[in-house]
């Protein structure tokens, strides 16, 4: 019995089978999870490099393909710098997947509005290889994408490739930058001209806080229902499991409720400054 | 004639969502149409801004030239965008360069003719002036999320 | 595997829903106190490691009973908000007392646990599972508040979706042995929080001490087959019926004689909705965010985590820790503390332990044990501040504690 309750705690050792550097901070790590890993679009995993310590990163692969675990990250500490460090026959070790993730089937039959702020883009593309998949079903897809700057784009590729099948990709920089001839402005100015049915549209929105309640508020504007709009949050996070209390945010335990959450649940613990 | 069509061409800008067909038709009289071929100025920095300007299509870069480091792009905008609002405030200047990224095509609104109106009809001046606002509002809530800095590396 | 574990917990729980009430009209029996020792020599030699109330540096703490006389016989303790002294009773009680700075939270989920090893070889890393510590251990004198906080911390950390394994083991390993309180502190709020004084289930037996004309002697209520096993190889007879209506007449004198409260009506619905209280700025002033209260509040949870490295790196440990949501580091995200102020991290305390709990878990996590009241330094009362919280705030005060959301 021990060992099978342990799982939760106990990583497993998965070896790196591909290294993609994304730009100059973020890079992506291609694992072999041994046995198919299933997962749902916007769950996570913690990610361990022994005598370093974990981080909680979402998966950024292809739900429809277990037989690889994709994730991509941005250096932005210890654990992540190290785990940039990581070359192909490396190993590491995960645990997961943790958290509820986005509830992709709600965008059947309805328009879908993806917006994403930088590094938010990982935990959602496992939403965009979903739509691929049913854009018969899915009315139509609209991705808002800001970066901070050209050379912080993420997944250029992939955006024009998503373009090319009939997903509807806007991208956006902060800032200009050498070479840039798209668009410049933060994310928000992107869903003021997307030709969405704000009745009948789910949206989902990842990206640091402040730029989620900005986002939440234009589409409120623009006629959406709060409760259609999905987003994720951010705290700290130890277990991944709802039992060390560091992901608490209010009434809710980030790890075990989240890290996906409806807005009229997020909108007020928003609100509390310090919560 | 001519009027008639522009009065119904500008009934389909955003800008002119909320307006009674009336207050189309009276805006209407100020109204011309006007096209920017790609690369062209539609207003420079420090020139009269006698214009209030409705893209209807094409992308323009608002800029600000810095000395020694050439024009800077703050932010692009595209169809529906509303720009020139100096047409309506003292000292009726443009504070920003304009430049079509794209061929533009533009109803020119006439500033003059334009404050006349809004000065002449209150209730109208006061429906053009809040729709303004709303713009102003919009746009000075991305500047405040632009200046946030929220995609920045984190130091930790 | 889980489920089968799962379902034998849950059958384990069903089979203690016993009130002591109950358990005295039915099955009660009776222990002079001549025989206490044979009971812990009977756990001691069931392979029981026996943790109770024992006297060090002039506390009662939990330590190990070899024997009865490891128990702080003739000694009670005096308790108020920043003050605990232990001193001599008149009489020779063996727990006229109530709980001091430890809990059996401490046995349960411990200080510092070793989740798994990890071996690095070359490129390969190897994780190894750490073994759960099934050993049988007897939590010997836990009172009602105690039971109660264990009930609490079963149900975030046994009965979740990811039961915890360390602390899973622990608790299916261990025997329970529970006293009535026939006295109370100052600093006791059981009765107000419906936890106390009296045990009413999650035993294995209950004590109750009588000390009078008829002698000193305990009223043995039986919770579980465990307990009624116990009771039978001892080989002691049912109460008398006096006693029985004593050791009721002594819990409710304690029920009777607690003075402080802690008013729950309508209480998580009024702390969710005041997170802008100006009184979060008061408490503030005075709470040290030394962390006392959150080590030793018995359903308290928050743990943390380190790797412990070898030397050469080629071998670390992950250790769990207890942690505490008054320490800056607790809510650390991108490099800064999302509660940077005492007032914000006083307030998630306060909050979660008695209004966001609910939410997550179902029930408060406040069993009214008082050992906050007693250990806090600074002598901050919870029962005080939630009843400052309650005054209603003026319209004038209300916005200045809103102000931040002007534009």
């Amino acid at each position: 019995m021990s060992v099978a309750a342990q799982l939760a705690m106990l990583p497993r050792s998965m070896r790196v089978r591909r290294f993609i550097r994304e730009n100059h901070d973020t890079f992506t790590l291609e694992l072999d999870p041994g046995e198919p890993f299933v997962f749902r679009p916007g769950q996570f995993n913690m990610l361990h490099v022994p005598g370093v310590g974990e981080s909680a990163i979402s998966i950024s692969g292809d739900a429809a393909k277990p037989e690889v675990l994709v994730h991509t990250i941005r250096e932005v500490g210890d654990v992540t710098r190290h785990l940039g460090r990581l070359r192909p026959g490396d190993e590491l070790g995960v645990r997961g997947p943790f958290g509820v993730g986005w509830p992709v089937e709600r965008a059947l039959g309805q328009d879908l509005v993806i917006v994403a702020g930088g590094i938010g883009l990982a935990p959602l593309r496992p939403v965009l290889y979903y739509a691929l998949k049913h854009t018969r079903v899915i009315r139509n897809v609209f991705l808002a994408y800001g970066a901070r700057s050209p050379k912080d784009m993420l997944f250029a590729k992939d955006l024009k490739r998503f373009q090319r099948r009939g997903l509807n990709v806007a991208a956006t920089v902060d800032r200009w930058g050498e070479g840039w001839t798209g668009r410049i402005g933060v994310v928000t100015k992107l869903l003021e001209n997307m030709p969405y049915e704000p009745r009948s549209t789910i949206a989902m929105v990842c990206g640091p806080e402040v730029m989620i309640r900005f986002t939440a508020r234009v589409l409120e504007q623009v006629g959406m229902q709060s409760s259609d709009i999905w987003v994720t949050l951010e705290r700290n996070m130890k277990c991944g499991v709802g039992t060390c209390g560091h992901c608490q945010l209010g009434s809710v335990l980030l790890c075990r409720d989240g890290p996906v959450v409806p807005y009229p649940k997020a909108a007020p613990l928003l609100n509390v400054r310090e919560l | 004639m001519e009027t008639e069509n522009l009065a119904r061409a500008l009934a389909e800008h955003p800008f002119c969502k909320d307006m009674r067909p009336d207050d189309i038709e009276f805006l209407s009289g100020c109204a011309k149409n006007a096209r920017f071929a790609e690369g062209e100025f539609l207003a420079r920095e420090g020139d009269a801004a006698d214009t209030l300007l409705l893209l209807r299509k094409g992308n323009v870069a608002l800029e600000v030239h810095v000395p020694g480091r050439g024009d800077r792009q703050l932010e692009t905008v595209g169809p529906g965008e509303v720009l020139g609002w100096s047409a309506l405030f003292p000292p009726h200047t443009w504070h920003l360069d304009l430049r079509a990224l794209t061929p533009c095509l533009v109803f020119a609104i006439d500033g003059v003719c334009l404050r006349k109106k809004v000065e002449g009809d209150h209730s109208f001046g006061y429906l053009v002036t809040r729709l303004l606002l709303m713009r102003v509002h919009a746009r000075l809530e991305r500047a405040r999320l632009a200046q946030l800095d929220l995609l920045a590396a984190e130091n930790s | 595997m889980l489920a089968t574990l799962r379902a034998a917990l849950e059958r384990r729980s069903r089979a203690r829903v016993h009130t002591l009430a109950e358990q005295v009209e039915r099955q009660s029996y009776l222990l002079p106190r001549a025989r206490l020792d044979d009971l812990i020599q009977l756990l001691i030699a069931r392979g029981y490691r026996v943790q109770g109330p024992t006297l060090r540096d002039g506390a009662i703490v939990l330590g190990p009973l070899r024997s009865d006389r490891d128990l702080p016989i003739g000694f009670t303790d005096e308790q108020r908000a920043g003050h605990y002294r232990v001193v001599p009773r008149q009489d020779v009680a063996v727990f006229g007392y109530v709980v001091g700075p430890h809990s059996f939270k401490a046995e349960l989920l411990r200080p510092a646990q070793t989740l798994f090893r990890a071996k690095r070889e070359a490129k390969r890393v190897r994780f190894i599972a750490e073994a759960v510590d099934d050993s049988p251990l007897c939590l010997f004198g836990a009172r009602a508040c105690d039971l109660a906080a264990i009930e609490v911390q079963d149900g975030v950390l046994r009965d979740s979706q990811h039961p915890d394994a360390f602390y899973a083991a622990r608790r299916a390993a261990s025997c329970i042995v529970a006293v009535g309180c026939t006295q109370s502190a100052p600093t006791c709020f059981c009765a107000s929080m419906g936890t106390g004084p009296a045990p009413t289930r999650g035993y294995d037996l209950a004590l109750t001490e009588l000390i009078g004309d008829a002698g000193h002697r305990f009223v043995v209520a039986v919770g579980t087959r465990l307990g009624a096993d116990l009771v039978g190889e001892l080989g002691l007879a049912l109460v008398p019926a006096d006693d029985a209506d004593l050791a009721r007449a002594a819990l409710r004198d304690t029920r009777r004689n607690m003075r402080k409260s802690l008013e729950t009506t309508g209480l998580q619905e009024m702390l969710a909705a005041a997170a802008n209280h100006p009184h979060w700025d008061d408490v503030a002033a005075r709470c040290l965010a030394c962390t006392n209260c959150t080590q030793v509040c018995p359903t308290c949870f928050c743990v943390g985590v380190e790797d412990r490295v070898s030397l050469d790196g080629s071998e670390t440990e992950r250790v769990r820790h207890w942690d505490s949501c008054f320490s800056a580091e607790y809510s650390k995200l991108h490099g800064g503390a999302v509660r940077a102020s005492v007032r914000a991290r006083y307030r998630q305390w306060l909050t979660h332990k008695l209004s966001t709990w609910f939410d997550q878990f179902g029930r408060s996590g406040c069993v009214g044990c008082g050992r906050c009241i007693t250990f806090c330094p600074a002598a901050i009362d919870l029962t005080e501040e939630v009843q400052a919280l309650r005054a209603p705030v003026s319209a004038r005060t209300r916005a200045r504690g809103d102000s931040s959301n002007g534009n």
